[in-house]
């Protein structure tokens, strides 16, 4: 089965759209979101139509924080510009929207497969995957072979061999990565709505689970466009310079 | 917060594998060979897929129980890089065994034997070194332009097809470029063979493709002096040595090898990999033009430095860090070779003087870049029927003179006498196939060349630049008279 693996959706209705399109043309047999649908963006309530129609359809998806903030207010620590996002994005979903985003689940594991937005060593308490030690720590706290994460948006990939070594990799697009059953994995696939290496288009991944086989993917979109939502919506220009940016 | 598990337990010893068992339709035929990390046995499919018309191997490696990371990782790394590797310098993949079960790959089998044994009747004869030193060579131009660096070159891990091209073997220390490096974190110790480690290597980088060059370096002064460079160091501090002691020169073992042998080797066994071959395709042009080998100060030396100068350079490598290298595809991308196909004869000056300037422009946006100037000189179809010998001889020295001055403003622009640009007459009765034919041999990037003005002579004898442009493979650049 071929899974895309989508994180970090951030209400750009354009990314998503594009990285939707490109998926369905490479094939993908479901999808796997793994949170922040909302917050940063200009279209919350397009961008969650979407994931909702996913999830009916056999997708997972699981709960990020910016997606909690926005169901049920925000978390300790988040900074004054996600705060104010959150409280607008809140005033542009429907009842049943926010409900969905409040029941999400921190995470979903599907045999060798785990699904969670941070980490798996604690899910709802946010730390990012900044490198090797929280990256050893997560594969540690899970016995799934492969864990997916989003939070952090710049694409990465861990490995824990069976003597306890770990290895990062910074993967190029487009290069298919097999993920040898004899160690453990831990895929950020980077930001479908908010890149943030330098290169403002979009990322998501595709993992092919009978072969093991990881692909990274970069879809360009129309990023003025999103930029525009996000002027129009009145949020901070900074929000849209960033994605024109790609930083 | 939950409990930390431990990782991935490592893989117990399987039971032994048997003669006739089958393993995911792969039936087991013979053992071929019984080696340290790794057993291969000749396998055939149980349903032959149509099509596979070639031997198959099956290669298991051993665990003898217990955590045996030199043995699982470097089989992690083979199973990753195979499946990505292409073309005729490398085994055919077939499949691989997932861990959980059993761990294996299939590929295709090579016949005959590696080119081990020749290291016992070394020193052989100057033509055949240099002609495995030229298909070793292509071979791993081939694999770097893949985004490969095999880090293990050595005359066991290298084999022959029947029609001679050069197969490399054993993946398990390589390192691909754009896959994650599962040894990079795994061993404290340097990985290689000793005798052909790379000074770089030593130091514990994995992804200079200028590594290989050493090794082929290495071989290449092995089989034809019959001496090991660097002698066979088990510890550390011997392979270290190879940071500030310099070899014998091939020379001074035997005074018969030529000068520009020497140089060629010498090259290769640079310690900064800055100073070597920044590309196989580099040496692999000098290693088939040897009249055209530009000799430095390398061909000259009759032994290694003095114990002072040694002095100096061991003091220099105390601490000395590794220049951070280009990423395998980079290093290609720097270290082009431009051909520049010039008709000395019959090109009007201000062609001449535009190819000129197209060239330098060309030769300078990269700091690796080589320059191969080559003039075609045409001869009968039928042999030397026309042309004496001498006469053929003189015209043969005027185009080389008349190349030459052609690029000396070149070479001066851009220091280039460091050995970075050679000059090659070919005679042939057709320009066009000559240069096409050079190019393809020599791995050259680039071709520059004229095209022939509105002349009687093109209406006569059709373009050359159109015939190489449609039949070369790589990029041509045609440069008309303004």
């Amino acid at each position: 089965m071929k899974l895309a693996l989508i994180s970090d959706l951030h209400a750009n209705r354009q990314a998503v759209s594009a990285v939707l399109d490109h998926a369905q043309a490479q094939g993908v047999d479901n999808y796997a979101l793994l949170g922040d649908f909302v917050g940063y963006g200009g279209d919350p309530a397009w961008v969650l139509d979407r994931v909702m129609d996913l999830v009916s359809d056999g997708a997972v998806a699981v709960m990020g924080n910016h997606d909690s903030a926005v169901a049920r207010g925000p978390l300790p620590g988040m900074r004054e510009e996600a705060r104010a996002v959150a409280e607008w994005t809140r005033g542009q979903l429907s009842p049943a929207q926010l409900a969905f985003l409040a029941k999400l689940p921190m995470s979903v594991e599907q045999g060798e497969l785990l699904f969670v937005h941070a980490n798996a060593y604690d899910p709802a308490g946010y730390e990012y995957i900044q490198g090797r030690l929280e990256a050893i720590r997560s594969l540690h706290a899970t016995k799934a072979r492969y864990t997916f994460c989003g939070h952090m948006h710049e694409p990465m990939l861990f490995h824990l061999s069976g003597t306890g070594k770990a290895g990062e990799f910074t993967p190029q697009a487009g290069m298919e990565i097999p993920l040898l059953s004899n160690r453990q994995w831990l895929v950020i696939p980077g930001s479908c709505g908010q890149p943030r290496d330098g290169n403002p288009a979009a990322c998501y991944a595709i993992f092919d689970t009978d072969q093991g086989l990881l692909n990274f993917q970069r879809v360009p979109y129309d990023v003025d466009a999103a930029a525009a939502s996000i002027r129009a919506a009145g949020l901070s220009e900074r929000l849209a310079e960033r994605l024109v940016q790609g930083e | 917060m939950p409990e930390p598990v431990s990782p991935m337990p490592a893989p117990s010893p399987a039971a032994p594998l048997q003669e006739g068992q089958l393993i995911d339709g792969f039936r087991l035929e013979a053992r071929l060979h019984q080696g340290g990390m790794a057993n291969l046995w000749s396998v055939t499919r149980q349903d032959p897929v149509p099509g596979e018309e070639f031997r198959l191997m099956m290669k298991v490696p051993r665990i003898k129980g217990g955590e045996d990371p030199a043995t699982i990782v470097g089989f992690e790394v083979e199973q990753m890089l195979m499946p990505v590797l292409k073309g005729p310098h490398v085994p055919r993949f077939v499949a691989r065994g997932d861990w959980t079960r059993q761990a294996y790959i299939v590929m295709e089998r090579i016949e005959g034997v590696s080119l081990r044994p020749k290291l016992d009747e070394a020193p052989l004869p100057l033509e055949e070194v240099v002609d495995i030193g030229i298909r070793v060579a292509t071979a791993l131009q081939d694999l770097h332009r893949q985004h490969v660096v095999h880090l293990d070159i050595k005359p066991s891990n290298i084999m022959f097809r029947p029609d001679g091209r050069a197969v490399l073997v054993d993946f398990g220390l390589s390192r691909h470029d754009h896959l994650p490096d599962l040894l990079e974190e795994e061993f404290s110790l340097p990985m290689g063979t000793g005798p052909y480690m790379s000074p770089e290597q030593v130091q514990f980088v994995r992804n200079d493709t200028r590594s290989d060059l050493f090794a082929l370096g290495v071989m290449l002064y092995h089989l034809a002096t019959g001496e090991r460079p660097f002698g066979q160091p088990s510890s550390v501090r011997g392979l270290r040595r190879r940071l500030y002691v310099e070899p014998v020169p091939p020379r001074a073992i035997d005074a018969e090898l030529p000068p520009w042998f020497q140089e060629i080797v010498l090259h290769c066994l640079e310690v900064k990999p800055e100073r070597r071959y920044q590309s196989a395709a580099q040496l692999l042009l000098d290693l088939q033009s040897p009249a055209s080998v530009a000799l430095t100060r390398r061909s000259e030396k009759t032994h290694a430095s003095s114990s002072l100068k040694t002095l100096k350079r061991w003091f220099f490598a105390l601490g000395a860090e590794p220049a951070t290298p280009a990423r395998p595809s980079e290093q290609l991308d720097r270290s082009p070779i431009i051909m520049a196909a010039i008709d000395t004869e019959n090109a009007t000056p201000a062609l001449l003087e535009q190819l000129r300037e197209h060239v330098r422009r060309v030769v300078q946006a990269e700091t690796g870049a080589r320059l191969a100037c080559v003039s075609v000189m045409k001869t009968a179809r039928l042999g030397m029927d026309e042309l004496t010998d001498s006469q053929g001889q003189s015209l043969h020295v005027k185009q080389l003179i008349a190349l030459k001055s052609w690029a000396r403003p070149i070479s001066r622009a851009l220091n280039l006498d460091d050995g970075r640009l050679t000059f090659h007459v070919l005679e042939a009765p057709d320009a066009a196939s000559a240069i096409i034919e050079f190019a393809s041999r020599n791995g050259i990037d680039h071709i520059v060349m004229g095209a022939r003005g509105a002349s009687a002579l093109r209406r006569y004898l059709g373009s050359v630049s159109s015939q190489v442009l449609a039949e070369s493979d790589c990029t041509v650049t045609v440069v008309r008279e303004r």
